[in-house]
């Protein structure tokens, strides 16, 4: 009551005329920004840095330690030294979880928390968020990635690809390993059903596929039926192209197939990328559920 | 009242015949409604009234069944990022963006607008300055609604929706909150905001529209909500009984009370130096008239919520 009524001016008040020449900042602009807002929120959070950045490069060093203890190889001899052998499922690992599991979680929370209505409710253009997110995994990854393989080249004498046909499949599987997980956590965001429910939801997928995909274990020794199962989904194929990457020569005779199948791994995670991308843009919402 | 034309643009919201559904339910059922430019109009209503659904279509997040609805001359459902860049929007609590600090918060907002204020300025206007570093899950709760106006009013909006701005505030909290708002108001920001607080509505509004089951069921200044009939004076007063028996209380709805206390002071046979027991005549407040407006059930309707208070109603 300190403020009477009657000093109101209803109508009256000046209407603030915009100078006008302001142009509305550009979608990549934004982007940029947000790449940087992106980064700094996924490494403040705790969970969010151990669980996706450096799971596997701890994973790496646990595994490469424990069985790599008195020299422990895989396959026929002369085998292949464990670290060696265990360092493609790594690399593929991180970009799923980089990718696919970071997106699924964030966005998820995000929608949840109502963060996402509220860049709604601004001039943010969608397509500036994506490139955030997007901008986001591939830095992350990317220097996940070269960590791991300074990790494994110094620490467990993993020897590197020496050719540029082999750094050349690395590259193309990381490029398109990302974009397909990118989009498909985008698209996996709108199945848990809060934001608390998104890690349980997450990760369980993300650590079955693991287990089945041979990235612990060998995997041409898995029963063959949870290879089949494996090969329906990405992570299989990001870990074979790995593999052509990192294991010696002549090594595709230890797959199943006994080669590396480079034309399906492409075929498998474009068909992921191209039926996310369709799933996504059509289910993609930026308010909760229980929110109209 | 409804016109068929299309809305006016030059206020800075027309609403006309709105309609929204869910399912069966009539969330929002024909309301109109203008906001002039430079205007600050509260609406008011119980939960479920329809407030935040239209609040939500007049700010492009939902669609509407039916109806014309016309924002900065401009349909929400079909509007872009300009017409973005021109509204405000204050949502509801929330808890999101908590690992950022305020001031990254504020200076990242600033780049989607094109004719954004100074984030350093803005942070000392809404009282923020010393937190500037502060991650906002550290914030308390009024804290964190400035900082939400902070982001709302980065852009310069013209038009600035508040949904619920002071729920769960203290009571100096909301003072302050109500200080900032007012300095928006002053500098000709047209204010749109809910709100479950009268008190709110009274200081902070030019104008109230109340709203009950989707339908606006009053509009005015606070101080003419409802009309002289809403804000009929009670007459209280108690009346000694015939036969030496405890006095009873009475009380009375008049449009002129002086003359019907002259009235009853005669037929009492009280004489000029005389009082009649208990005497009292009251003007509804604003709440007793929004209660009446809103249908609250006659046992807490305006005269008996207030009779209550001093005793034993009749």
């Amino acid at each position: 009551m300190t403020t009477p009524t009657q000093a109101r001016r209803p109508g009256a008040a000046p209407t603030r005329t915009r100078t006008g020449a302001g142009r509305l900042p550009s979608t990549l602009a934004i982007g940029w920004s947000r790449v940087g807002i992106e980064l700094r929120q996924f490494f403040r959070e705790r969970d969010a840095v151990i669980f996706i950045f450096a799971y596997p490069i701890i994973m790496l060093a646990i595994f490469a330690t424990v069985f790599g203890q008195d020299d422990g190889r895989v396959g026929p001899p002369p085998g292949i030294p464990f670290a060696q052998y265990f360092l493609p499922g790594m690399v593929a690992t991180g970009v799923m979880l980089s990718s696919f599991q970071n997106l699924a979680i964030t966005i998820a929370s995000e929608r949840d928390d109502g963060g996402l209505k509220r860049l709604r409710a601004t001039p943010m253009p969608a397509t500036s968020y994506f490139l955030g997110k997007v901008g986001q995994v591939l830095l992350t990854s990317i220097v996940q990635a070269a960590l791991l393989l300074v990790v494994a080249a110094t620490l467990f004498d993993v020897p590197m690809p020496d050719t540029a046909g082999r750094w050349w499949t690395f590259v193309w599987i990381f490029a398109l390993g990302t974009a397909t997980g990118c989009v498909c956590g985008i698209g996996f965001s709108a199945v848990p059903r809060s934001g608390r429910a998104a890690s349980a939801v997450v990760t369980p997928v993300v650590l079955v596929l693991q287990f089945i995909s041979g990235v612990f274990f060998q995997y041409d020794q898995l029963p063959t039926w949870m290879q089949q199962v494996a090969s329906l989904f990405p992570l299989k194929w990001m870990a074979q192209g790995m593999r052509s990457v990192f294991l010696p020569e002549g090594a595709e005779a230890g797959e199943v197939s006994g080669s590396w199948e480079h034309g399906a791994t492409a075929a498998v995670l474009l068909a992921y990328l191209v039926v996310g991308l369709v799933l996504g843009v059509r289910t993609f919402r930026w308010r909760r559920r229980d929110d109209g | 009242m409804t016109s068929s034309d299309s809305p006016a643009t030059d206020a800075a919201v027309v609403v006309r015949g709105l309609r929204k559904s869910y399912g069966s339910k009539h969330a929002v059922d024909g309301l109109d409604l203008t906001v002039e430019r430079g205007e600050v109009v509260a609406i008011l209503g119980p939960n479920g009234a329809g407030k935040t659904t239209t609040v939500e279509i007049l700010e492009g997040f939902r669609d509407r069944d039916a109806g014309e609805v016309s924002v900065l001359g401009v349909d929400p459902a079909t509007a872009g990022r300009s017409w973005r860049a021109r509204i405000g929007v204050v949502l509801q609590t929330m808890n999101d963006q908590a690992e950022l600090t305020v001031g990254e918060l504020v200076r990242h907002f600033a780049r989607y607008y094109p004719d954004p204020r100074d984030p350093a300025e803005l942070i000392e206007a809404v009282g923020l300055t010393d937190k500037i570093g502060t991650r906002t899950r550290q914030l308390s709760g009024g804290q964190r609604r400035r900082l939400d106006v902070a982001l709302g009013i980065v852009g310069h909006p013209e038009l600035l929706f508040l949904d619920e701005p002071t729920t769960g505030f203290d009571p100096q909290a909301r003072r302050s909150f109500w200080d900032l708002v007012a300095g928006l108001r002053d500098a000709g920001t047209t204010i749109l905001l809910t709100t479950h607080y009268l008190d709110e509505a009274e200081q902070l509004a030019d104008r109230v529209a109340v709203v009950r089951d989707g339908r606006l069921v009053a509009l005015g200044a606070p101080h003419e909500l409802g009309g002289p009939e809403a804000r009929r004076a009670v007459v209280r007063w108690s009346e000694p009984a015939a036969e030496g028996g405890p006095p009873r209380p009475r009380q009375e709805r008049t449009a002129t009370p002086t003359a019907f206390v002259r009235a009853l002071a005669a037929r009492l046979g009280a004489g000029p130096g005389d009082e009649i027991p208990d005497l009292q005549v009251v003007r509804p407040s604003l709440e007793d008239v929004y209660l009446g407006l809103i249908g609250e059930p006659a046992a807490t309707g305006p005269v008996m919520a207030t009779a209550a208070l001093d005793g034993e109603p009749s």
